[in-house]
Formats: C-alpha cells, sequence, structure tokens
C-alpha cells in the first residue's frame, strides 16, 4: 500500500475545504466562519444589494461593532457622525439580511478577533474569515484564519466559499525556556525582527516548538495575531490539550458528546512528522529580552537594554534613507538608551493584547503603584466579557486606583477610529500590532511592546524594563 | 470591474520600501459606506501639509506631469498591513491603473485584482529602470499590454510580467468573480451537505448571538 504524503495543519485543513479543484491549481474553498465588522461590509452588503444576492448562510456569520464605537458611556449612542452612519448601516445590514449580530450594549461585544475564540465561534479546523488583516489571530485555535477584502467580505457572504491559490508552508519553531518578565508579544516581536515585514509574504506561518506549546491561547493568539505583520496572511498552532480545554470552557462551543467527537477529530490535525514546509526558522528564547519597537515598521524592534539603532550603520542606501525618516518622524536620535525615551500616552488593549491574561499581566505591574505625572494611561478590555471577569477579580480598582483609565470594549486607540487618538508628536507605549506613521492618530509616535512593559512604562513615565519593577 | 486592456500612461516612482495601507489611505479616512471619492486622501499623510492641509509640493504626485499618473512604480512589498479595500480604490479615484513593484502585501495584490487595478510584479533592478524612466515625466510614457503581459518602456524594450490565468481573463474582461463562482453552486451544496452530516458538532453563530 502507497504510503500517503505526509501533509502539514494548513495542508489538512486546506484540504477538507476544498469544493472544488481547479485546473489552474486554484480551488474553491468552503468558508465555515464569516465574521462581519462596521468598517470594511458596508461596500460588501451594498454589492449584494446591486446583484440582488441574499447571505447564503447567515448561520454561518456573525457580525459585531468594534472599529467605530467610542470606549466611554455608550449609552447615549456615537456622537461622532461619520462612525454613527457606519455603526447604523450595519444594524441596517444584518437586519435586511439575517445576519446574526452582537450589539453594542450586548455583553459579548468586543473586539472580533477576542470574541470568536471567547464565544467558541472560532474552532480548531475551522477556515475563518474576516475583513480585517488581523483574522490571523484565530489561527491560535488551529484554524486558517485569514484577513479579505471587501469584495472577498462579499464573495463568502453570496458563496461562503473563496477562490484561493494555497499558500505556502512555512515553519516557525520556537524552543528555549522563556525568561521572566518575557510573554508572547516579546516572542512575536522577536521573529518579526529576525524575518522582517515581508518575511513570511505568500506563507502560511505554523508556530511550532516547546515554547510554542507552553504558552496558554491567550498567548498564543497574540503570536498569530502579528502573523500579518511579517507578511504571513495566516499563523496557525496546532490544536492540543490547552486548546481542547479552552474550547470546553466556552458558552458556545460543543459540550459533552459532541466536543468529544470534535476533539476525535481535531486530533487527527496537527501536521505529520515528516511533512515538508518550503520555509523553516527557528529561534531560542532562552535569552529573549522584553521588546520594544523604535520605528515605523514592527520589524524595528530592540530589546529593552538596547538603543535606538544608527542608520549609518546600513551599507544598503535605500534601508538607510528608510531608517532616517522613520527615525525623524519618531523624533529619536540614533544610540539613545531606549529606557531614557519618555512616554506620553499608554495604551493596554487591541487584538493584540487585550484578553484577561494580559489585563491581569498589566494588573500585576500596575497594583501599588501610580501612573507617571503627565502620562495617561488606558485600559481597553477586548470584550464585554473580558470586562466582567477583570472587574470581578477587582483589577479595574487596581488601574483605577493606579490612575488609569479604564474603558469599554473596542479597538479604540489601537487605529484611532474612534475619539482614542494620540495627538501629534506624542509618544506612545502601545500593546498594539502597528506602530506605521499615523496608525494612532496623524503625527502619532507609536512603540509596540507587551502589556506588562506598557504598565511599567506608565508608571516610570518612560520605557522601563519590567524585570526591575517586578 | 472596469476591464484592463492596455493603458499608455504617465508613470510616478515612489522608491520606498514597506509602504503599508495606513499611508496609502489612514484610518480616519475608512468611515464611508462608498467605493468612491477616496482619491483626494490618497498617500494624505505624504501630499499634504499637516499645518494647513495645503499640498506638499515635493511629493510626486503634486507635481506635473505626475499629477496625471495612471501607473506607479513603488519599492518593495507594497500595500503591507492592513486589509483595507480603500487603498486600491483610493488609487483607482486618483487615476492610478496599475502599481508595479518588487513585491506586494498578499491581501493588497488581490484586493487590486478585484478592482481592476493592476498589481505587477517585476525584479527590484528593472523596477529601479522604470522609476528612472517615470522621472522623465511626460516625455517617457509606460506602456502596459495586459493581453501579452508586458511593461513597454519609452523606448521600446518590452519586460515580461507573471499573472494567473483566472484574474488575467477577469481583468480583461472586467468580470465579477462571484458570478464565476455562483456556476459552482451545486458543488457548495454538495459539499454543505458532506460536511453537516461528518460534523454535526459545528455550532451555528445564531445561538451566540441571540
Amino acid at each position: 500500500m502507497a504510503q500517503a504524503k505526509p501533509r502539514t495543519l494548513f495542508d489538512k485543513i486546506w484540504a477538507s475545504h476544498v469544493v472544488e479543484a481547479l485546473p489552474d491549481g486554484t480551488a474553491i474553498l468552503y468558508i465555515d466562519r464569516h465574521l462581519v465588522h462596521e468598517v470594511t461590509s458596508p461596500q460588501a452588503f451594498e454589492g449584494l444589494r446591486l446583484a440582488g444576492r441574499r447571505v447564503r448562510r447567515p448561520d454561518a456569520t456573525i457580525a459585531v461593532v468594534d472599529h467605530n464605537i467610542p470606549t466611554t458611556d455608550r449609552r447615549h449612542g456615537i456622537d461622532e457622525p461619520e462612525s454613527r452612519l457606519q455603526v447604523e448601516t450595519l444594524e441596517q445590514n444584518v437586519a435586511a439580511f439575517g445576519v446574526p449580530y452582537i450589539p453594542v450594549l450586548d455583553d459579548r461585544q468586543g473586539i472580533v478577533h477576542v470574541i470568536g475564540p471567547e464565544l467558541g465561534v472560532s474552532l480548531p479546523g475551522m477556515t475563518i474569515v474576516c475583513g480585517d488583516s488581523h483574522t490571523s489571530t484565530h489561527g491560535a485555535m488551529g484554524a486558517l484564519a485569514f484577513g479579505i477584502g471587501t469584495s472577498e467580505v462579499e464573495h463568502v457572504l453570496a458563496t461562503q466559499t473563496l477562490h484561493q491559490r494555497p499558500a505556502k508552508n512555512m515553519r516557525v519553531e520556537v524552543n528555549g525556556r522563556l525568561p521572566a518578565g518575557c510573554s508572547a508579544k516579546d516572542i512575536v516581536l522577536a521573529i518579526i525582527g529576525f524575518i522582517g515585514t515581508g518575511g513570511g509574504t505568500g506563507h502560511v506561518i505554523e508556530y511550532t516548538g516547546e515554547t510554542i506549546r507552553g504558552l496558554d491561547m491567550a498567548g498564543r493568539m497574540t503570536v498569530c495575531n502579528m502573523s500579518i505583520e511579517a507578511g504571513a496572511r495566516a499563523g496557525l498552532v496546532a490544536p492540543d490539550d490547552t486548546t481542547f480545554a479552552y474550547v470546553a470552557a466556552t458558552p458556545f462551543g460543543p459540550k459533552g458528546e459532541a466536543l468529544e467527537r470534535a476533539i476525535q477529530y481535531w486530533r487527527t490535525l496537527p501536521s505529520d512528522a515528516e511533512a515538508a514546509f518550503d520555509h523553516s526558522v527557528s529561534l531560542d528564547v532562552a535569552d529573549l529580552e522584553p521588546m520594544v519597537t523604535w520605528g515605523t515598521s514592527p520589524e524595528t524592534v530592540v530589546p529593552i537594554t538596547g538603543r535606538v539603532p544608527d542608520p549609518d550603520e546600513l551599507t544598503d542606501l535605500t534601508r538607510r534613507e528608510n531608517w532616517r525618516r522613520m527615525l525623524d518622524y519618531m523624533g529619536l536620535m540614533p544610540g539613545t538608551k531606549m529606557t531614557d525615551i519618555p512616554v506620553d500616552v499608554v495604551f493596554i488593549g487591541s487584538c493584540t493584547n487585550s484578553r484577561i491574561e494580559d489585563i491581569r499581566e498589566a494588573a500585576r505591574i500596575a497594583r501599588g503603584r501610580k501612573v507617571a505625572p503627565g502620562v495617561q494611561a488606558l485600559v481597553v478590555p477586548g470584550s464585554g466579557l473580558v470586562k466582567k471577569q477583570a472587574e470581578a477579580e477587582g483589577l479595574d480598582a487596581v488601574f483605577k486606583e493606579a490612575g488609569f483609565e479604564w474603558r469599554e470594549a473596542g479597538c479604540s486607540m489601537c487605529l484611532g477610529m474612534n475619539p482614542d487618538k494620540v495627538a501629534r508628536g506624542k509618544r506612545s507605549a502601545s500593546t498594539s500590532n502597528r506602530n506605521f506613521e499615523g496608525r494612532q492618530g496623524p503625527g502619532a509616535r507609536t512603540h509596540l511592546l507587551s502589556p506588562a512593559m506598557a504598565a511599567a512604562a506608565a508608571v516610570t513615565g518612560r520605557f522601563a524594563d519590567v524585570r526591575e519593577l517586578s | 470591474m472596469e476591464k484592463f486592456t492596455k493603458l499608455t500612461a504617465v508613470a510616478a516612482s515612489l522608491p520606498m520600501a514597506n509602504v503599508d495601507t495606513d499611508k496609502v489611505i489612514p484610518s480616519r479616512f475608512l468611515k464611508t459606506i462608498k467605493r468612491t471619492g477616496l482619491g483626494a486622501h490618497l498617500f494624505d499623510p505624504l501630499r499634504y501639509n499637516h499645518q494647513d492641509g495645503s499640498e506638499n509640493p515635493e511629493f510626486v504626485l503634486n507635481r506635473e506631469p505626475w499629477r496625471h499618473a495612471g501607473v506607479l512604480v513603488a519599492g518593495d512589498n507594497f500595500g503591507c498591513g492592513s486589509s483595507r479595500e480603500h487603498a486600491p480604490w483610493a488609487l483607482l479615484d486618483f487615476g492610478i491603473r496599475s502599481v508595479i513593484a518588487p513585491s506586494f502585501g498578499d491581501i493588497f495584490y488581490n484586493n487590486s485584482l478585484k478592482n481592476g487595478l493592476l498589481p505587477i510584479r517585476l525584479p527590484e533592478a528593472v523596477c529601479e529602470q522604470l522609476m528612472a524612466d517615470a522621472a522623465m515625466g511626460a516625455n517617457a510614457r509606460l506602456s502596459i499590454d495586459l493581453e501579452r503581459q508586458v511593461v513597454i518602456r519609452p523606448g521600446g524594450e518590452e519586460i515580461h510580467f507573471e499573472i494567473d490565468a483566472f484574474h488575467k481573463h477577469l481583468l480583461l474582461e472586467g468580470l465579477d468573480d462571484i458570478g464565476q463562482t455562483l456556476e459552482h453552486a451545486p458543488a457548495i451544496d454538495r459539499f454543505e451537505e458532506k460536511r453537516r452530516a461528518a460534523m454535526p458538532w459545528l455550532p451555528a453563530t445564531t445561538e451566540a448571538a441571540s
């Protein structure tokens, strides 16, 4: 009997969703879950309407508002007219097309990439899409999850499929004991620093190795979330007992015998031992230090003990010019110690780092300390359920006592589509995923770091080595 | 979608690597519910002075003849980052029908193809030559012939580029790919039925949002 060709986790999920394989190597790929939010869907629903099409599988679709909504009291609605129009448009669209919707005042509302796994809507082995590049987050469940544009949102609404070419397989193996003071965020920043913002383009990254296996689901989500910052549309972690225990605890995931049957199937998904990857890299984190970005690309990252690098040390002239432009934008001088850089704003939140585990980490540092004078510090939970859980643990009181603002769930200052923005020229220590020019507001200067490091920056008023605080 | 067959246009060069879609169109302009009207905000942070909103006279798209550019020649990893389709919408609304670069962000590349914006991958050295052509302005228009898959330099030199046959066909005919996929509707029905039987534990979203 011929031995079946060893396959990767990606190969297996892909194969199990091929509706039709086409002669040119592409396929009509079935989509199990479609998550919809207010920013990238209005034109898609309009397209359906113009073509007289319906939503094929409302029961495989779920909509929520997250990008535009204020994080202060929301009972009186949204002040900003354009944001309000976008939210109202979504509400009209879900009503007209019969799509399940979680309204803004519901406890289950939150960032789409937080609530999918949290509610048990995103499960192992699924294909999951959303009109948002950070859909890669759900890959932590062992699902093939990737961001799509609005035309593809319309395509999935109408057909429950996408016409796709299979990605290449990339493996990022992470080994070594994660040192104290370091977290999943530091791991993924180190990975992006190592392979670059284009290092994963055209690939799906599977994260393997003992360090990844040792991460909880929140940590795995942080790592998969930033896959797109390395150019990969999707990141994956093979489902294991950690995943199954997480699913079992979700309110709407399968239960009892259904869960047992599901787990039986999910256990067949991990990559075969001999499976071939098109590209492999490995990283040992035993000597990892807490990381901070200095430039306007997530790959421009240094350990907190490091300094702002000097563009003159680069031989590639285009890159040198690029770095100079970044330093100019960021208002930084080469050679400055990272711990000498003061911050104006601290943002703890976003689909990268707003889960209860992240909030606990930040609270551990905030407890008994005070936000430094002149610093504005925001904590924005990823969902209403995270917020409730944190409040049940008394963490809101810890933050308020320390001078942090405790907010309602949403995307908030990660991209400043709501009133939470960083002012021009101000420096932000942010647990989000992108330090692009203008990302948190026009002229805002963003540095990416972990929740504990962000809290450390808040209480010291500058970037600080969290290992000296805890 | 508007057809793409042949194009002869002024090309503008943007010799920067990793131009992310936040730079192409910042998030504050994503609050629209339309696809049109985004051209005015294309490359907003590069194109306008933030103090008074006036044009930055240094930026290529604010200078003649590149104000009328139909092609953009850019650096590596163009369109990385956010999935916002507003990026190709803004480029098209400005008048740009094709972007040439050594590589593209995957989602941006896909989004472009679905809107009649032709993304062309060419090696870095070739892009540098095309940037030099672009600098010559109106005297050195670039031509693109999608049917023959060539970029034609001002002197007549032809450079071949790759594009997959499916998207080439859609672009040439200006076709909607949802219509194409719906021709597979019976196969989708059969697949769904099989999947429902094999995995009855797959929960419906209706429960989670009720």
